[in-house]
């Protein structure tokens, strides 16, 4: 695995993972959206060496890349596409309910939280 | 034989597929859905059959070899928890044909259709001999159950939606980068390969795949401490749904932390396993007590429930492995009845919330009994399914001479019984005249199918009880299998 690939992938993972604590749905799509890279990256490294092209059969097997791994990243890539079309719309949804993209708080939580803490008081 | 294999991811995606164009034609849906299910539940008790009395089928998908093609592997373990998982939807999409007559159910035109794209994810999960299928596999689970939580577009389930979704998003994008150091370190993906090729690995890297698993797995499973997006979500969704993903989707995440890191042989890994074991037993139950609202209750047992399958597991003995699968196969239909009565009473009272709703029992002694049974079963009492199956795991813990943990699991049956003693003076006892009660609703023709749906669910997890000398039998062949990788790797690779 070649120091850059490493590099990269740490970046975008870093990146990643730091816009997805966000409260905000769009900052945490790109935020899975740059997270899908890093994994995809991961993946191609995890190939070795890069080679001749797979399966045409022009170059010996011993020169060729694994094509294994192209395969395992080309079907992650389709399936995060899907999952970013279906958080945008997840986003949507939030703004036309409240105006904004932002995760609220679980108002059910909340209320036993405080009925719990004046439940300690009487006591 | 093998072209069976098949049929029950193909069949149930094709019907799929028809049931999103059939429009307004609801009833070319529901025979779709329900005959569609049911052959996936009658291929799957004939797949047990054979596989009991024949041992491991293997389907190599385009006959590639399998070291570079997709495998399905239908041993004794996955042919035991396919039939209970088949069963259990085909039960719900009873339910649900009936509920949606009443108005209070999921949207019919997208329900039905994603149920199917869920049962067929559900199976290649089970079924699937590598590790990228499996990914596959979820992708399929978790797409159709974001839509299907969020399709109402409900307030409360976008906001608990996005928790689920940004979960279960990250623990897949873990996942994708564990596939990536597997492959890197053993140049495969395949599950009978890995489990020759992992234990011959230096310690820290394979201690290493085991504890990244443990998280991508224990995040599908909900254990402690990732399972904060469980009773967040699975409230929210309309019954049917929750019944669904209570009875299923967090047992697939075990399924598969059970048949990875047994075959892979994390031993390594058991006393961390225990520990969390423990944790979310205890913290599963103590949630429990906290909520006072039906669905919210339950959604806590599941994660105290998954704590005691976790405990077979850290033990990594044949009784504990077997004790887990049992426990497995007779929480799947418990857990899908409580939610069905959940929503029975959600929909005679129009709320789950505890203070809400009281006296069912003298309205509706038969709501009481359907609900009575499955709870005494989840907390342990004798003679249900519940108790056999807890009673092997701690005989299998104090066989190995775990005291804490067999302390726990002990403590935490009390407990849970505590909290369905709570469900139960709430909802079933006291007078019920409360001035806060909503007046009863005239219920409709498809009322009567929801409760038969839920009484057949609750006689199949009786038949369970009934039928537990065999069924542990089952169990401890599937436990032997497993911990014995040569029987695994020789049915896919030889």
């Amino acid at each position: 695995m070649s120091i850059t690939l490493a590099l990269v992938v740490g970046g975008l993972t870093s990146v990643g993972v730091y816009l997805i604590t966000s409260r905000s749905l769009t900052r945490m799509l790109l935020g899975f959206a740059l997270l899908g890279h890093a994994a995809v990256l991961a993946l191609l490294a995890a190939g070795g060496e890069a080679g001749e092209r797979p399966i045409s059969g022009d170059a010996p097997v011993a020169e060729l890349s694994d094509p294994l791994p192209q395969a395992f990243a080309l079907t992650a890539i389709v399936i995060s596409f899907g999952l970013t079309l279906f958080l945008l719309a997840l986003a949507r949804r939030q703004a036309q309910l409240t105006g904004d993209d932002l995760v609220e708080d679980d108002l059910e939580d909340r209320r036993i939280a405080i009925e719990t803490e004046a439940e300690g008081d009487d006591a | 034989m093998t072209s069976l294999i098949g049929l029950l991811i193909v069949v149930p995606m094709l019907a799929a597929a028809v049931g999103f164009v059939a429009g307004e034609r609801q009833w070319v849906r529901d025979i779709l859905t329900v005959v569609s299910l049911a052959g996936a539940t009658a291929i799957a008790g004939v797949l047990l059959a054979h596989v009991e009395s024949e041992g491991t089928v293997v389907l190599r998908v385009g006959d590639w070899d399998p070291e570079l093609g997709i495998v399905l592997v239908v041993d004794l373990m996955a042919a035991l928890v396919l039939l209970v998982a088949m069963a259990t939807i085909l039960v719900v999409q009873l339910f649900a044909i009936g509920q949606r007559r009443t108005a209070w159910g999921a949207d019919p035109q997208l329900s039905g259709p994603l149920l199917l794209v869920l049962t067929s994810g559900v199976v290649l999960a089970l079924l699937t001999g590598d590790l990228f299928t499996l990914f596959v596999a979820f992708e399929l689970i978790l797409v159709s159950s974001y839509v299907l939580l969020t399709h109402q577009g409900r307030r409360g389930q976008i906001r608990s939606g996005m928790t689920y979704v940004a979960m279960n998003l990250f623990a897949s994008t873990l996942f994708l980068v564990g596939l990536a150091v597997v492959y890197a370190s053993t140049g495969t993906v395949n599950l009978a390969l890995l489990a020759e090729r992992i234990p011959e690995l230096d310690d820290p890297l394979r201690w290493g795949i085991g504890l990244w698993f443990l998280v991508v797995f224990g995040t599908k499973a909900a254990i402690f401490p990732l399972f904060s997006w469980l009773p967040d979500s699975y409230p929210t969704a309309p019954t049917t749904i929750t019944a669904v993903f209570a009875g299923l989707l967090t047992k697939v995440g075990v399924y598969v932390l059970i048949r990875f890191h047994v075959l892979t042989g994390m031993d390594d890994l058991g006393p961390l396993i225990l520990t969390l074991a423990g944790l979310t037993m205890v913290i599963g139950v103590a949630g429990a007590l906290a909520q006072d609202d039906v669905k919210r209750i339950l959604s806590f047992h599941i994660i105290s429930q998954i704590g005691y399958m976790l405990m077979g597991l850290g033990l990594f003995t044949l009784a504990g492995i077997a004790g887990a699968i049992v426990f497995l196969v007779h929480h799947i239909p418990v857990k899908t009845v409580l939610f069905l009565v959940g929503g029975l009473i959600e929909e005679r009272e129009g709320t789950s919330a505890l203070d809400k709703i009281g006296g069912l029992a003298q309205r509706q002694p038969l709501l009481a009994v359907l609900f009575a049974l499955p709870a005494l079963s989840l907390a342990g009492i004798p003679p249900f399914s519940g108790f056999v199956a807890k009673l092997a795991l701690v005989d299998a813990g104090i066989e190995k001479v775990v005291v804490p943990i067999v302390v726990i699991a002990l403590a935490n049956s009390v407990l849970t019984l505590v909290s369905m003693v709570k469900i139960w003076t709430g909802v079933f006892w006291g007078s019920g005249d409360d001035e806060s009660a909503t007046p009863i609703r005239i219920l409709r023709p498809g009322h009567r199918l929801m409760v038969g749906a839920t009484a057949v669910a609750l006689v199949a997890s009786l038949a369970i009880a009934a039928s537990f000398g065999p069924l542990w039998d089952l169990g401890e062949r599937a436990a032997a299998d497993l911990i014995d990788s040569s029987v695994y790797i020789e049915a896919v690779v030889s």
